[in-house]
């Protein structure tokens, strides 16, 4: 699997009117990486993964899966919102199947992929619960369960845990990590949070606003073993500092 | 005051009976004090004699089922028509262009307007008064049907997209699950408008049915058989809007 976001550029509007949102960006992600854009908000973030899911089309460049070009959306790329995108009278478990029972699969298998995908999250216990009976943590798994169940190539995460209280994020963020390295997923993480974006994810591009564009990628290799130590580490700490400065001048030139 | 608060919150179920009783006693003082000529306000108890006569008769039931069966096909039709029409009105910016000022000029047509036209058209049978609860209602259901279908988050809708979903399969297993609570609530809302009509067909011209029973009692200045034809809508009205309450309830946890 290799996703390819080529030269890509976006604007909205036309005419005099026409704002350019984002500029020239490129990067790609291949099977099994997790990689992360940060920027402060506005700078673009969502409209690279609108554009990645095909929910918009770029102004320019190509945006290619497996050499393919992508246009439109379609369950090789998968989605998880930030909030309110569980069907509110489906179950969990019916949430979860959705995408499958979308798709034609057989009745059976679909079943048995629900329970599967239910147990990956640690929801088995909550199946016939509706999503206004769970915690946001718990729809936000939900949501990740759906996402992962229609088989996707890779999972768009588009600030996940951004409406979740600090607690649950940070336990939110080991179990996306741990749920990572198990099932080997693909994964484009989204934040405004850099220590998120550094704690989990192998490469991560800085993105500035006005207009949104990749200033600096970096490749963060540190030792995941135990995310609550890293949190606290020396080397973690150093370089967020550093990222944070980076992000506040970035800010400052723009405004 | 302080009163009425507490027993308020402790029986609120209380109140509704309550008002009507009030009513009922007025109604029987004023009866009783002899202010009034019978004539124009008979007694609670006449009335309720006169509903036992036409229940004897059998007339009172076969003039609402004629009624009744008159509402369920006009507003079945209605509602039928109006979720197809009005999903694809809220989901497809050139539908919804091309049909709204349309939809939109008709629906401030008066529906008893049509009537001489349905009569001209149909006669004086059953299809003209099917037809009329149908017009009377149809445009409503349509623009409130598609309003609700306008503010589906978008969300749910891209979700799907990336789920792997496409065109119809959203339309009937998102946006019509999505605005179902508001739909049932808007034919409950119209349901009313449908009973108005009814009824008004039936003073125009009609065999049976519980409006053709008021204008016969008007002839004949049987104001307690108006009074009769009156309770006995409104009863059936009230019984129509709280089973639709009861539906969107039951069908509908997740909402409330
Ligand atoms: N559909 C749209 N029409 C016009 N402007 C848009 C649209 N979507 C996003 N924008 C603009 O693009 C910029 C970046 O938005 P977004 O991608 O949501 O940023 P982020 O996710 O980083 O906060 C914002 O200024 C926003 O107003
Ligand atoms: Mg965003």
């Amino acid at each position: 699997m290799h996703l390819s976001v080529n030269g890509v550029s976006k604007s909205f509007g036309d005419g005099r009117q026409a704002k350019l949102v984002l500029d020239d960006i490129s990067f790609s992600i291949k099977s099994g990486e997790f990689v992360a854009l940060v920027g402060s908000s506005g700078s673009g973030k969502s409209t690279v993964m609108r554009l990645i899911a095909g929910l918009e089309r770029p102004s320019a460049g190509v945006i290619a899966l497996d050499g393919k070009s992508v246009h439109g959306p379609g369950s090789d790329r998968g989605m998880v919102f930030q909030k309110y995108s569980l069907y509110p009278w489906m179950t969990a478990a019916q949430n979860v199947a959705f995408g499958m029972s979308l798709q034609g699969l057989p009745r059976a298998l679909v079943r048995e992929r629900t329970a599967y995908f239910l147990e990956v999250v640690g929801l088995q216990d909550a199946a016939r619960r509706l999503p206004k009976e769970l915690s946001g943590g718990m729809q936000q798994r939900v949501a990740i369960a759906r996402a992962l169940a229609a088989d996707p190539k890779v999972v768009l995460l588009d600030e996940p845990f951004g409406a979740l209280d600090l607690q649950i994020r940070e336990s939110m963020q080991e179990f996306l990590y741990q749920l990572w390295q198990r099932s080997g997923l693909t994964a484009l993480l989204i934040t405004h949070d850099l220590e998120e974006a550094l704690l989990l994810a192998q490469r991560v591009h800085i993105m500035a606003p006005r207009p949104g564009r990749i200033v600096r990628t970096v490749e963060a290799d540190l030792d995941r073993s135990n995310l609550a130590h890293l949190r606290v580490s020396p080397p973690f700490l150093e370089l967020r500092e550093e990222l944070v400065t980076t992000l506040r001048n970035l800010d400052a030139a723009a405004s | 005051m302080r009163f009425f608060e507490r027993s308020t919150l402790r029986s609120p179920w209380l109140l509704g009976p309550l008002g009507i009783l009030v009513v009922l006693l007025v109604w029987s003082l004023i009866s009783l004090s002899g202010v009034v000529d019978p004539l124009f306000l008979p007694s609670p108890l006449a009335v309720w004699r006169a509903a036992g006569e036409q229940v004897q008769a059998g007339i009172l039931v076969a003039d609402a089922i004629a009624s009744i069966r008159r509402v369920f096909l006009g507003f079945a039709l209605s509602a039928a028509l109006a979720l197809p029409l009005g999903i694809a009105m809220g989901s497809n910016p050139l539908i919804c262009r091309l049909l709204e000022p349309l939809l939109g000029l008709i629906r401030y047509m008066p529906a008893p307007a049509f009537i001489p036209l349905l009569i001209i058209y149909f006669g004086l049978g059953e299809l003209p008064k099917v037809l009329l609860i149908f017009i009377g209602t149809f445009f409503f259901n349509t623009l409130m049907i598609m309003d609700a279908v306008k503010f589906v988050p978008q969300e749910l809708l891209e979700t799907a997209l990336t789920l792997g979903g496409r065109g119809l399969p959203i339309l009937t297993r998102v946006v019509a699950p999505y605005i179902a609570p508001q739909a049932i609530d808007a034919y409950r809302i119209n349901m009313a408008s449908a009973w108005n009509l009814v009824i008004v067909a039936e003073l125009v011209a009609a065999n049976e049915g519980l409006g053709k029973r008021i204008s016969l009692a008007q002839r004949f200045l049987r104001t307690d058989e108006i009074f009769v034809g009156l309770i006995v809508i409104g009863l059936i009205g009230l019984l129509i809007d709280l089973g639709f309450r009861a539906v969107l309830r039951r069908s509908c946890r997740w909402a409330s």
